[in-house]
C-alpha cells in the first residue's frame, strides 16, 4: 500500500512539473532586435525593473506599469499584470524576462511600450542604470534613441507654465489639485520644454513633488528622470536639485 | 457518545449566533422621509464629482456650492472632484465597504446597478420628488427647483430601474461624428443627409490611396486613419441596437455574443486590416488625427466638441501641426437613415443612504439646486453638454447662447454648439441599455470585442469562425460576464473539469494515506494483543 501511495504522489509531482515545463522558452532580443522589431509584434527581452508606478486593479486583475532598462535599452511596461506580491517583489534592480507586444501610444509620435506583458523574476542578477546626462540632446532628432531610460537634464531655467506666471500647474491645464500630476517648463538654449512629475510614480509625499512645488520662474536645476515620450519628448521627472 | 456531542451542540450554539450578526453588520436601515426638515441643526455633506480635466468645470461646481450655502448656511458641501468615472466607481465601492460613501455623487446608472447590491446603499428617490415640501419644486426650498415634469422625460427616465427612480439626471450628451468635410469633398464625395456606416466605409477605404512615396493623397502626409472611434463600447451597442440584435435583457440575459454581433465584427476587422478603421486605445484621441488632417471620421462625445476641429479651443498637439479644413457634426453612422438611433449619456446625480435622515435630506437639497437653472447653463456651456431640464433649455439666456454660435471660437464654438443642437433635435432616437448588475461588465465586453479585432487584423492574424468562437470565450472570460445578474461573493458556480479531476485525485491521495496509516494502526494493535495474549 506504501509503494502504491509513493507512486500516487510520484505521479502527481511528474504531471506538475510536466505541465511547468511545457511551455518553451523564446530566446530573449536584443534592444537592436527589439527597435527593428514591427509595431505589434511578439517581442522577448530581458531587462532591469528601474521604477514603477502604482498598482491597481484593472476588472479585478492586479496591473502596474514599470520603467525598465539593461545595458543597450530601455523598455516600459504598461500595465502589466502582477499580483501585489509580485509587485512588492519587483524592487529597481530586479532582472526579469517579459514577453508581450511592441506597441505605441498615440500611434503617431507617441510612447514605445511593451503590452500584453507577462513575467518570470530572474534572482540571479540585479542592475540598476545611473541616469545619462540628456541635455545636450534635447531637441535634436537624437533623443528620441534615448527613450524610456534613466537620464538627467543639467543646469535647465524654470519658465513661467502659464499666462498667470505659474512655475508650475496641477494637471496640464491646471485643473488638478495637489496630488495630481505636475506640469511645468523648463528651458535650455533657448528652447523651453514641458516635464511631468507623473503622479502615480512620485506622488505628493515623495521630494520630487515637492520640490516642484517649491519651484519658482528662474530657478536653476538639475533633473533625473525617465524619458517618457507623449507627442515628444515628455520626461517623467524623479528627482530636482539647484544646479550644480 | 451523546455525552460527548453536547460540547459540539453547544459550541455550535454559540457560534451561530455570531455568524449569523456577522452577515450584514452594516448600518441597513432604509431611508425614512422625515416629517420635516430640521434647520435648527448643522450639516456637513460630501459631493464627489467628475469634471472633464476643465477647469471652468470645476469652478461653477465651486460656485455652485457657494450659492447654495449662502440659501442654506446649516449645511456646509465638501467637494472631492474626478477626472474618471471609473476612479469615482472604484471609490465607492471601496467606502461601501466601510459605510463611508458621499452624500451625493455623480453616477452612471450602470453603476448605481452595482452599488445596488449592498443593502440600502443608493436612497431611491420617488418619495423625495413627490414631497410637497422638499421635492421638486417643493413649496419650502429657498430656490427655484424644476419640478418633477419640467425634468426632460426621457432623461428621468434613464434613471429608473428595478421599480424606483434611483438618481436625477445631471447632463446629457450623445456621440457625434465629426467629419473633415475637405477632404470627403476631395476624394470625390458629398456628404449626405444622415451619414450611413456604408458611407463611412466607402470614403474612408477611398482615403487609404497613396502616392509612389508613400504619403496618402488626401492629405500628402505618411499617417492618415480615415475613422477613429473614441467610445468602442457605444461602437458595437449602437451598431447592435441600430440592427434590432440581441445585446442583453433587462434582468441581465446577455445576448451580444451572436451572429450579428459577429457580422458587425467581421466588417470592422476588414477595414482595421487595410488600416482605415482605428479606436482610441489603439491610436489616440480622435481629435488628435482629425486636427492634423490624419482623420476624416472622427466619432467621440458631444461633450468632446471642444477638442474638435481646427479652430477647436482645446488641443493636445502641437499647434503648428493642426492643418485647416471645414469640419462638419453629423450623427454616429446609421444602417437605417429614416430611423436613426444614437446613444444617451452622461452623468446623473445619486444619493446614498446614511444613519441620519436629516443629512440624507440636506443632501437632496443640494442635489435639487444642481437642477436649477444657473448650474444647468453654466455647466452646459463648458462642453457639448445639454440641460436636463426644459425649464433651462427654454431659458431666453441659454436661447440667446445657443444662437451666438460661431461669435467665437471659446464660449460659442461653432461646433460644440452645433454637437448640442445635435441632442437637442434628437433627443427622441436617443436610447440607453438596459441596466443590471454586471451591466457595466457588459458594456465593457462590448468594447473589448472591438479592441480585439483590431488588434488581430493588424497582426494579420485570421478572422474565422474558431477566431469568433474563441474571441467570445475569451471576453466573457475576461468581463466575468458568466457571473452576470449574480449578487456579488455570491455562488462562484461548478468548477472546472481540471480542477475537479485535481482535486479528486489529491483526495484520493489522502485516502490511501490515511487507510495506510489506519491499516498499520491495526497491524500493531493486533501484534500488541497478539502479545498479551501469548503472555
Amino acid at each position: 500500500m506504501k509503494k502504491f501511495c509513493i507512486l500516487v504522489l510520484a505521479f502527481v509531482l511528474a504531471m506538475s512539473a510536466m505541465s511547468a515545463c511545457a511551455k518553451t522558452e523564446d530566446a530573449a532580443m536584443t534592444y537592436a532586435q527589439f527597435e527593428a522589431a514591427a509595431l505589434q509584434s511578439k517581442v522577448t527581452v530581458e531587462t532591469y525593473v528601474q521604477a514603477k508606478q502604482g498598482w491597481w486593479e484593472d476588472n479585478g486583475v492586479g496591473v502596474a506599469s514599470f520603467y525598465t532598462q539593461n545595458e543597450d535599452g530601455a523598455y516600459f511596461l504598461y500595465n502589466m499584470p502582477c499580483s501585489k506580491e509580485d509587485y512588492d517583489k519587483l524592487v529597481p534592480g530586479t532582472k526579469i524576462r517579459v514577453n508581450g507586444v511592441k506597441s505605441m501610444w498615440p500611434e503617431v509620435n507617441g510612447e514605445i511600450e511593451i503590452t500584453e506583458a507577462t513575467y518570470k523574476i530572474d534572482t540571479s542578477k540585479t542592475w540598476t542604470a545611473s541616469a545619462k546626462d540628456v541635455t545636450s540632446l534635447l531637441g535634436t532628432d537624437a533623443l528620441i534613441k534615448e527613450m524610456n531610460k534613466f537620464v538627467s537634464f543639467k543646469g535647465m531655467t524654470v519658465e513661467a507654465y502659464n499666462d498667470k506666471g505659474d512655475a508650475f500647474n496641477y494637471k496640464w491645464d491646471g485643473s488638478g489639485k495637489q496630488g495630481d500630476d505636475l506640469y511645468f517648463k523648463v528651458s535650455v538654449g533657448g528652447k523651453t520644454y514641458t516635464f511631468t512629475v507623473e503622479s502615480y510614480l512620485c506622488g505628493k509625499d515623495t521630494d520630487v513633488y515637492k520640490a516642484v512645488e517649491a519651484l519658482k520662474v528662474g530657478d536653476k536645476i538639475d533633473m533625473e528622470g525617465f524619458l517618457y515620450w507623449y507627442e515628444g519628448a515628455n520626461p517623467h521627472i524623479t528627482s530636482v536639485a539647484a544646479a550644480k | 457518545m451523546k455525552r460527548r456531542l453536547i460540547p459540539f451542540f453547544l459550541l455550535a450554539a454559540l457560534l451561530l449566533p455570531l455568524l449569523a450578526s456577522c452577515h450584514g453588520s452594516r448600518d441597513s436601515r432604509a431611508f425614512e422621509l422625515p416629517e420635516t426638515f430640521d434647520l435648527t441643526r448643522r450639516y456637513e455633506i460630501t459631493f464627489w464629482a467628475k469634471n472633464d480635466t476643465n477647469k471652468t468645470q470645476a469652478d461653477i461646481y465651486e460656485k455652485a456650492i457657494a450659492d447654495f450655502e449662502a440659501l442654506y448656511p446649516e449645511i456646509r458641501v465638501v467637494l472631492r472632484s474626478y477626472t474618471d468615472y471609473g476612479q469615482i466607481f472604484n471609490d465607492v465601492i471601496t467606502n461601501l465597504a466601510t459605510g463611508t460613501t458621499p452624500n451625493v455623487c455623480i453616477t452612471y446608472p450602470d453603476h448605481i446597478a452595482t452599488y445596488l447590491t449592498g443593502e440600502n446603499t443608493v436612497v431611491p428617490l420617488d418619495l423625495l420628488m413627490e414631497d410637497g415640501r422638499c421635492g421638486l419644486g417643493g413649496s419650502e426650498l429657498r430656490f427655484s427647483s424644476p419640478k418633477k415634469e419640467e425634468i426632460v422625460g426621457k432623461f428621468l427616465g434613464e434613471c429608473a430601474f428595478a421599480g424606483h427612480t434611483y438618481a436625477l439626471p445631471f447632463m446629457r450628451s450623445t456621440e457625434a461624428c465629426y467629419i473633415n468635410k475637405t477632404y470627403v469633398e476631395k476624394l470625390g464625395y458629398t456628404l449626405p443627409e444622415t451619414l450611413t456606416w456604408d458611407f463611412v466605409w466607402e470614403v474612408s477605404e477611398a482615403a487609404m490611396q497613396k502616392d509612389g512615396e508613400g504619403n496618402y493623397l488626401v492629405n500628402g502626409q505618411k499617417v492618415m486613419i480615415p475613422f477613429i472611434y473614441k467610445s468602442t463600447d457605444n461602437m458595437t451597442i449602437t451598431w447592435l441596437a441600430q440592427k434590432d440584435a440581441p445585446y442583453s435583457t433587462s434582468s441581465g440575459e446577455i445576448g451580444i455574443f451572436s451572429s450579428e454581433t459577429e457580422a458587425f465584427l467581421r466588417e470592422v476587422f476588414a477595414h482595421a486590416a487595410t488600416g482605415a478603421f482605428s479606436t482610441f486605445k489603439i491610436s489616440s484621441y480622435p481629435a488628435n488625427f482629425l486636427n492634423a488632417g490624419q482623420c476624416i471620421f472622427a466619432v467621440d462625445s458631444t461633450a468632446g466638441s471642444t477638442w474638435m476641429g481646427s479652430d477647436a479651443p482645446l488641443v493636445d498637439i502641437d499647434r503648428e501641426r493642426i492643418v485647416p479644413f471645414e469640419t462638419a457634426v453629423m450623427t454616429v453612422p446609421q444602417l437605417d437613415p429614416e430611423n436613426p438611433k444614437m446613444i444617451s449619456q452622461g452623468p446623473s446625480l445619486c444619493l446614498f443612504g446614511k444613519k441620519d435622515p436629516q443629512e440624507v435630506l440636506a443632501s437632496w437639497l443640494f442635489m435639487q439646486y444642481l437642477l436649477t437653472n444657473g448650474v444647468q447653463i453654466a455647466y452646459s456651456e463648458t462642453e457639448g453638454y445639454l440641460p436636463v431640464t426644459e425649464t433651462a433649455l427654454a431659458d431666453p439666456a441659454y436661447q440667446d447662447y445657443l444662437a451666438r454660435a460661431g461669435e467665437d471660437n471659446a464660449l460659442h464654438y461653432p461646433v460644440k454648439i452645433a454637437a448640442v443642437r445635435l441632442l437637442r433635435e434628437n433627443i427622441g432616437r436617443t436610447f440607453v441599455t438596459p441596466v443590471f448588475n454586471g451591466s457595466a461588465s457588459l458594456r465593457d465586453a462590448a468594447g473589448q470585442l472591438v479592441e480585439n479585432v483590431v488588434k488581430s487584423a493588424r497582426r494579420r492574424e485570421t478572422a474565422d469562425d474558431a477566431y469568433f468562437k474563441k474571441l467570445y470565450r475569451d471576453v466573457a472570460a475576461l468581463k466575468k460576464l458568466d457571473r452576470i445578474g449574480k449578487p456579488i461573493g455570491g455562488d462562484l458556480g461548478p468548477l472546472p473539469k481540471a480542477s475537479v479531476v485535481f482535486l479528486s485525485l489529491l483526495g484520493a491521495v489522502w485516502i490511501g494515506i490515511a487507510a495506510v496509516f489506519l491499516s498499520g494502526k491495526l497491524r500493531e494493535k493486533r501484534r500488541k494483543n497478539k502479545k498479551s495474549i501469548e503472555k
